[in-house]
Order: structure tokens, then C-alpha cells, then sequence
């Protein structure tokens, strides 16, 4: 039998079919009344008295209170200095990784990538064991110093919380990192190197400028992510550390004022689209490539 | 390429195993150490033994584990599902209508877990829909925490797969639905490994949205191991988080040998 073959036009017309705007319609259902309806209910909770008329006295109410603004003030401190410290260790790391080379290197990449799926509570889990009042170092200084008072005392303070969020979140600075590094190229150092350039001098004018993009991107990521983390704040349970996302559990869970969890979610979440818009941003012009899964 | 000196060289590498052991690998030996430790008041566990994981494949904590495995494997199925079909029908559409879609998949991504949580907790606890007390709303939360994953993962695929072996088949008289079953999704096959894998891999270990609606008989792993470790009893914390860990890791492991293979030869 003769394989009879149809013109172009009409195969890609019933290719195109499967294609209809109605195609869209059962993904796009379940996911607005999974995430999108409840997301307007947020808003209209947030924004409405008990009476059901639009009111702000609710929002007013909790924006304006000193538990509020000591949460954000909190949030915002441990989200940037948590930052900072995953970019600057990031760095470090991403630097030796990508232009020291050695054998196992990229083995070493892809523990960072396993690393960016695994619960972040783990970590502080594993700093009490290692910090902790009745952790290995006190146990070990207390020892040495003969004494029953814990010398290390920070791990259940803001500090403890930021040392634990540098430690989960820095892989996630170091890949887009590690991407971007991977486009500069080699010849461009070698040639740098053999006009006299040290090492210092190559990794500020060659590479950094070259991994700023990265660094914008990895940075608004962990910004992203340290705002909204959850488990280790949690895990941690350090007396006075509340966080939005903290300040949401408690309002709803424990005090069951879901009007108030509203506001504060609103606020977190409007915050958090805005840094998200902007990261989508930076990682669009720091590559074309994989945006995948993040 | 970058220091000449071999003494330097060596020293730059020494200075990063002592950070990557000490910042990632130190806190991954103690949770290890402390799931096998008998006792630990010292500086070392003493009294090594396996009894926290005997335990831990029984009563309670055996049901954490098979509720956070039953609920991994229902949302990230979902995900892939509903993922999967948006990425495919949002395929080939103008650039403006492609962008919204995209955009509206991935925002879910952005928003903090307890959020997610809360929003689902406000819309399921009334009428018309009432999930709240119950294991769907708990699966719902968790489909909606991986879903922007899958679809990011099945688009970046479906960006890079040239229509032409499509459009083969469809020239030889092949209908839509056998193109996409028979040619497409095979195509695709890598992507929905990577996507099923890392969606199981956050669904296992995800805490926020699940502390804010679970019901008292639909404990996952991490919030079981949050109310172990609050009580104080963190060898049993310790082995179920070195339980879940290795889950994960399987389901990872399946995830880099997807990538590693080529697309599918069929």
C-alpha cells in the first residue's frame, strides 16, 4: 500500500486543532479553583468587616499594630542579612567550583541541585544538634570550661535563624551562579593571566562583571525564599523570632482570627509577587536558557 | 585556569571541602548520628542502636510515613496531570496569550506555603465545596505547591522539541490524539520524569500549608517530626527525617538519571 501523504497546510490545520482556546480551559479551571479562588477569598476577607460591607478597619487594625511592624521589621532583617550571607558564601563557593577545577566537580554540582529539594526544616534539626543548649560544641566548651551554663548561646535568637537559612538557601545563590560562570570564557582569562593580571584583578574586572546578572537573580531568589521560609523559623522556635509567615500560623491557627491571618497574607504575598516579577526579570536577561523549573 | 600556583590551588580546594563539609555535610552527619544514638549527653552518642527506626515503621509514625508517601504520590500525579495539559494546550498560542498562561501556572510559586494554606483553609471551610477536616484538602494544598514545578519543567521541554516529528506522523494520516500519545508524550518523556520526581521530592518534605490544614488523622512525615521533635524526642525526629530524606533522595535519583538519558529513541 502506497503511504499517501496530505499538504502540509492541512496537517498542521488538525494539529492545530487539538489547540483549541477550549484546551485550555480544564487546566486552567482546576487550578483557579485551587489557588486562584482562594487567593481571592484572602483578599476579600482581608478587606471586609464581619458584616460583609468592604471595610479597612480590619486591615488598619493590623497593619497598624506593634505585633505587625516588629514581624516585618524581623522578616525583613533575617530575609536580607540571610541574602547576603548566601550570596557572599555562594560566591566563594561557585568561584573555587567553576575556575579551580578538579576531578568531582561536577558531582559536587548536582549535590548542590539535590540539595535545593530537600526540606529545609532538616537543617534546623541538625544546628540543634550541632548549636543547640545541649548541642556538640557546648557540650565540648563545657567540658573544656568546667562549667554547667551553655557558653553558645545563639542559636535560638534572629542569628540562629539566619546562620540556618544561609546554610539551606545558599545552593540555591550558587546555580544560577554556577550557569553564569559557565558562559564566561576560559581564552579571555588565560589571556588576561599571561598580560599579568592576578587572580584578584581577573575576578573583579572579568568574572564579576560577567556574574552580576547571576548574582542579581540568585539574589532576588534567596530573597524570595528567606521572606517566606517557614520550617526553620518554626523548627528553631526561638522565643520573640515571628516572621509574617509565623504571625499568619499563630493569627489563624492559634487565635483562629482568620481576618487578621488575611491581612498580614496579603501584605506577605503581595511582597512576595513583587520580588518574584523582578527575579523572573533578571534570570530572562542573565540567560536564555533553562528557566525550568524555577 | 585561574590560579597558576599548585600550592594555591590546593589550598583554594581545601578551603572548600572544609565549607562544604562543615556547612552541608556536618549538619546532615548529626541528624544521621543522633537517629542511631542510644543516648546522647556528652559530646558523642553513646549506646548506638537501630531501635528508633524499628520504631519508627510502627503505630503513628508508620502512618506518617504511608499518608506523607499516599499524599506525595496523589498531588504530584495531579500536578503532572494538570501541569502536563497546560503546558501542551498553551503550545503554539500568540505570544501575548502564551505569556499570560505561563505567568498565571507559575505565580502559584511565589506565594509563601502557609499562604497557600490559609487561602484553601478560608475557601474549603464553606459552603459550596467543605473539604476542610478532611485528607483532600491536604492533597489540594500539596497539588498546588507543585504544579508551577511540573509545568515549568514540561514547557522548558516542549520550548526546546521540534514540531517536525509531529507533524511526520500527522502527515501520514495520523489523528491529534495518536500525535500526542504516540509522538509528543514520548518526546516529552524526560521532562515528565523530572517533573513526577521533583514534585514527589517537595511534596514529601513540604511543612507550611500542611501545619495550617491538616486533620488530626492525616499527619504527614514533616509535621509528625515537627510534633516529635517539640516534644523533646528528637532520636525518633532524627530517624524519621533520615526516613524521609531517603525517599526523597530516591525519588531524585530517578530525576538525574531522567536527565542523563537522551530523549526517548521511540
Amino acid at each position: 500500500m502506497a503511504i499517501e501523504s496530505l499538504p502540509l497546510s492541512a496537517v498542521r490545520a488538525t494539529l492545530e486543532k487539538g489547540r483549541s482556546p477550549w484546551s485550555l480551559l480544564p487546566p486552567m479551571t482546576a487550578i483557579g479553583l485551587l489557588f486562584y479562588y482562594p487567593l481571592s477569598l484572602i483578599v476579600s476577607q482581608a478587606l471586609t468587616s464581619n458584616s460583609g460591607a468592604w471595610s479597612i478597619a480590619v486591615a488598619r487594625r493590623t497593619l497598624t499594630s506593634r505585633l505587625f511592624r516588629r514581624a516585618l521589621a524581623r522578616t525583613l532583617e533575617i530575609a536580607l542579612s540571610s541574602t547576603a550571607g548566601c550570596l557572599l558564601l555562594g560566591l566563594a563557593l561557585a568561584l573555587v567550583v567553576s575556575f579551580v577545577p578538579f576531578r568531582g566537580a561536577a558531582l559536587l554540582a548536582r549535590t548542590v541541585d539535590a540539595f535545593l529539594a530537600f526540606p529545609s526544616f532538616l537543617i534546623a534539626l541538625a544546628l540543634t544538634f550541632l548549636y543547640g543548649s545541649a548541642g556538640i560544641i557546648n557540650a565540648g566548651l563545657m567540658a573544656l570550661m568546667h562549667t554547667s551554663v551553655a557558653p553558645l548561646d545563639f542559636l535560638y535568637s534572629p542569628a540562629g535563624v539566619i546562620l540556618a537559612e544561609i546554610t539551606f538557601y545558599t545552593p540555591f545563590a550558587m546555580r544560577p551562579l554556577l550557569a553564569g560562570f559557565a558562559t564566561v570564557r576560559r581564552e579571555q582569562l588565560e589571556i588576561a593571566s599571561s598580560l599579568g593580571a592576578g587572580p584578584g584583578r581577573i575576578v573583579r574586572e572579568i568574572i564579576l562583571p560577567a556574574a552580576v546578572p547571576a548574582l542579581l537573580a540568585g539574589g532576588s531568589l534567596c530573597l524570595l525564599l528567606t521572606l517566606n521560609e517557614f520550617g526553620i523559623v518554626l523548627f528553631i522556635s526561638a522565643k520573640g523570632v515571628i516572621t509574617l509567615p509565623m504571625l499568619i500560623y499563630e493569627k489563624a491557627i492559634q487565635e483562629f482570627d482568620y481576618s487578621a491571618a488575611c491581612v498580614i497574607a496579603l501584605v506577605d504575598i503581595a511582597l512576595s509577587l513583587t520580588l518574584y516579577a523582578l527575579y523572573r526579570l533578571l534570570l530572562a536577561r542573565s540567560r536564555g536558557g533553562d528557566a525550568a523549573a524555577l | 585556569m585561574l590560579l597558576h600556583s599548585r600550592s594555591v590551588r590546593v589550598t583554594a580546594w581545601g578551603v572548600l571541602a572544609i565549607l562544604f563539609i562543615g556547612i552541608f555535610g556536618l549538619p546532615l552527619l548529626m541528624v544521621f548520628l543522633s537517629s542511631i544514638a542510644g543516648q546522647w549527653n556528652g559530646i558523642f552518642p553513646t549506646g548506638l542502636t537501630l531501635h528508633h527506626y524499628v520504631t519508627a515503621f510502627h503505630g503513628a509514625t508508620a502512618r506518617h510515613l504511608q499518608t506523607s508517601v499516599i499524599t506525595a504520590a496523589g498531588a504530584s500525579s495531579l500536578a503532572l496531570v494538570i501541569g502536563t495539559w497546560g503546558a501542551l494546550a498553551n503550545r503554539g498560542r500568540k505570544r501575548a496569550v502564551s505569556r499570560v498562561v505561563d505567568g498565571l501556572f507559575m505565580i502559584p510559586i511565589a506565594v509563601p506555603s502557609v499562604s497557600v494554606g490559609l487561602g484553601l483553609l478560608v475557601a474549603f471551610s464553606r459552603p459550596p465545596v467543605l473539604l476542610n477536616g478532611t485528607a483532600y484538602i491536604v492533597l489540594a494544598a500539596h497539588t498546588v505547591i507543585v504544579v508551577a514545578f511540573a509545568y515549568g519543567t514540561v514547557s522548558s521541554g516542549l520550548a526546546r522539541l521540534s514540531s517536525d516529528q509531529e507533524l511526520v506522523a500527522a502527515s501520514l494520516g495520523a489523528r491529534p490524539g495518536y500525535v500526542l500519545w504516540r509522538v509528543t508524550l514520548p518526546l516529552l518523556r524526560p521532562q515528565l520524569i523530572a517533573a513526577a520526581s521533583l514534585s514527589f521530592a517537595l511534596s514529601m518534605g513540604e511543612l507550611g500549608a500542611t501545619i495550617m490544614l491538616y486533620p488530626p488523622g492525616w499527619v504527614t512525615l514533616p509535621v509528625g517530626i515537627f510534633a516529635l521533635s517539640d516534644r523533646g524526642s528528637v532520636s525518633e525526629a532524627s530517624a524519621l527525617t533520615v526516613l524521609l530524606l531517603a525517599m526523597t533522595g530516591a525519588g531524585l535519583s530517578l530525576l538525574s538519571l531522567a536527565r542523563s538519558r537522551a530523549p526517548a529513541s521511540h
